[in-house]
């Protein structure tokens, strides 16, 4: 469910929502959106940070004291790092500064959704023929080993955690190097590569896919 | 005049004056009561001593010796108004010189008080008269008195004097508190007067320091401290708020004309696409310059200082390096990383993986081979050094000053992609951090020095490796 008071933009949500397989609904304030969430109905909830009627990081917090653990993503104009901390002590799961790319939302939301997919406990990962062993620290394709730096470890990891998903470079900066702004230089595509190299050199199947306008996804077919 | 009434200085003078007069008027009327019955005293002392006389004549001689040694006395008395008369039990005079006894004056022995008629210089004149009264055997009685002339002199005199005092001193009180006010009044009307002025909306005024030091200048040179950020973070603002019109202007005006043109050709699908994505790329642009530029506004604004911690400069130079090191390697470069002794400093982690990130960005995109190396150190027991160093073609000596404001680039890298933001970033979070930056020939290339406050040295903790 989308709670947004700014009409355009929260049509613009639904109708990419909509297209990307999604039932939505919509809640234009604050009082609204909170009587309608505390159903537990929902799989996911977007809500505005500044909302008439209650403010959106309030309406978060009743929620979570009501004991509905629907995760949230939070979208606000607000993009300071404090704001962002402020964002998810109130229980928000995650946190996107506007304006962003439809993609972004898209591939937020679906690692948001899934996130129960991987038990966070999970020692081994698996996407394929791929492996890795959170112990050990070992990767291997085939069963043949391959040597990772720890860096390419953290990131191979979090793509494995997310396997299938879309997840953007963004995501990758923020949950692998807990980064928050954007470099000039485009990083990521590099670490990618190098990973890419690593991983699907001398594969006929390549397991590390790039998405055009979006980011990369890790799938086993 | 009504306006003086209201300050505080006018009441400062008041309450000076009240403790002032308090403390003067109590010393006048200890003076008053310790010296305005001493003539009485006196005359007390006198007509005691009269009458022990008396008493010893009447002893040894009985009342006819009493009779003579009074008849003696007075005969003998010229200046010295004493007053004597003795009586017998129906309070008839037997002798002295008072006609009769004075009325309403008691019988029984101890002191009276009473009005006396006396003729002086052929003047009746009426007088106060203290005496003593003594019974004898057989119901005489003796009076023996003073006039008080003197001694009523004297107690006005005293009064007069101090009720002058205390004039003099409820003036004097008032002029001093005054006097000693007005110079609170004239130095606070002077903060205020340059206050009402900045309000008008000169912010180049200051409030005038007299040098002293004392706690008025201190106050003015608070104020005028506080005024002096104000107007960095105004011109900071106005200088944002410029740079957006003029830098993001043109690229917008670009986009809008680009988006009107496409609507102007033949309608063509895979045109408009081309087009649209076109158009988002623009945007995507434009918002990262637009958040470059907030990023240095709230660095400078100082606005996250409340998310300062204590950070091993180290490890985060590692982490940014580790971030890079694969950009490097593609390029052909070297990333030469030293950054092994601790540097603690006490700041925010993003902004200065942001400034250390944004270093790194310049020198590698600028150095077309060799190396780059970026060193963390303790540059003396207060400071941090963070060096990052390439043999690119480094910044010609006059273009330094400019490198760090906002959008400037050096004719020969237009061509590479940047928005001229990155170096003012560095600037502002350094500056945040109490630090300078510092550029220098790196024969060849540039050397970029930060230079940061450390932080005092914690107790050591294990440190993470960086993975």
């Amino acid at each position: 469910m989308i709670i947004e008071d700014d009409r355009e933009a929260a049509s613009y949500l639904i109708k990419g929502l909509t297209e990307s397989g999604y039932v939505v609904e919509h809640a234009a304030d604050g009082r609204e959106g909170l009587f309608l969430a505390s159903s537990g109905k929902y799989d996911g909830l977007i809500v505005d940070r500044m909302l008439p009627g209650m403010d959106g990081l309030a309406l978060i917090s009743a929620l979570r004291t009501a004991d509905i653990v629907t995760p949230v993503l939070i979208l606000s104009a607000l993009g300071a790092v404090d704001d962002r901390v402020k964002g998810l002590r109130a229980g928000g799961d995650d946190y996107l500064v506007k304006p962003f790319a439809f993609a972004e939302l898209l591939a937020r939301i679906e690692a948001l959704l899934r996130r129960g997919g991987t038990p966070v406990t999970a020692t081994r990962l698996k996407v394929g023929d791929l492996e890795l062993d959170l112990l050990s620290r070992q990767v291997t394709r085939a069963g043949t080993g391959i040597d990772l730096l720890p860096r390419e470890f953290r990131l191979l990891e979090f793509l494995m955690r997310h396997a299938g998903q879309v997840v953007t470079r963004t995501m990758l900066l923020e949950n692998v190097w807990d980064y928050h702004f954007d470099p000039q230089t485009n990083v990521i595509d590099v670490h990618v590569s190098r990973l890419r190299h690593k991983i699907d050199k001398g594969f006929d199947h390549a397991l590390l896919q790039t998405i055009r306008g979006a980011g990369y996804s890790l799938r086993a077919n | 005049m009504s306006r003086l009434l209201r300050t505080n200085a006018f009441r400062l003078a008041a309450l000076y004056m009240a403790l002032f007069a308090a403390s003067v008027l109590t010393l006048l009327v200890f003076i008053y009561f310790s010296t305005a019955d001493f003539v009485e005293r006196q005359t007390e002392e006198t007509i005691g001593a009269e009458i022990t006389g008396l008493q010893e004549q009447y002893r040894e001689h009985g009342l006819l010796g009493l009779i003579e040694a009074i008849n003696s006395r007075t005969a003998a008395e010229r200046g010295e108004p004493t007053l004597y008369l003795l009586a017998d039990p129906r309070l008839k005079r037997i002798a002295g010189n008072l006609a009769s006894w004075p009325q309403t004056t008691p019988i029984k022995s101890g002191w009276v008080r009473f009005s006396v008629e006396l003729n002086r210089q052929g003047q009746p004149v009426t007088y106060d008269a203290l005496a003593s009264v003594f019974v004898l055997n057989g119901d005489y009685r003796l009076l023996v008195g003073r006039d008080l002339r003197d001694a009523v002199t004297f107690r006005a005199r005293v009064e007069q004097t101090l009720f002058v005092a205390a004039l003099l001193t409820l003036a004097l009180g008032l002029g001093g508190g005054l006097f000693m006010t007005r110079n609170v009044l004239r130095r606070i009307e002077a903060v205020n007067r340059t206050s009402a002025r900045i309000i008008e909306g000169d912010l180049s005024e200051r409030v005038p320091l007299t040098g002293s030091g004392d706690e008025f200048d201190q106050l003015a040179a608070n104020l005028n401290a506080m005024l002096d950020r104000i107007e960095r973070l105004m011109a900071g603002m106005r200088q944002v708020t410029d740079n957006i019109a003029h830098d993001l202007r043109t690229p917008l005006s670009r986009l809008r004309a680009r988006l009107e043109v496409t609507l102007l050709e033949r309608p063509d699908a895979n045109r408009y696409a081309e087009a649209l994505s076109e158009t988002i790329a623009e945007a995507d642009q434009l918002l990262g310059t637009f958040n470059a530029l907030l990023s240095i506004a709230e660095a400078e604004a100082g606005a996250r200082r409340d998310s300062m911690a204590e950070l091993d400069l180290d490890e985060i130079a590692r982490s940014v390096a580790d971030l890079y090191e694969p950009v490097a390697e593609e390029k052909g470069l070297k990333l030469v990383l030293d950054a092994a002794s601790s540097a603690p400093v006490r700041g925010d982690r993003h902004l200065l993986s942001q400034a250390i990130a944004n270093l790194l960005d310049n020198a590698l995109k600028y150095t077309p081979e060799g190396d780059v190396s970026l060193t963390v150190r303790r540059g003396d027991s207060t400071h941090v050094v963070i060096e990052v160093a390439d043999n690119g073609p480094g910044v010609p000596a006059d273009h330094r000053e400019h490198v760090f404001d906002r959008f400037f680039r050096l004719e020969n890298s237009r061509s590479t992609p940047g928005n001229g933001l990155g170096l003012s970033l560095v600037l502002a979070v350094a500056k945040l951090h109490g630090g300078e930056v510092r550029l220098d020939d790196n024969d060849p290339g540039l050397k970029v020095t930060m230079i940061l406050p450390a932080a005092p040295e914690r107790a050591t903790l294990p440190s993470r490796t960086a993975a």
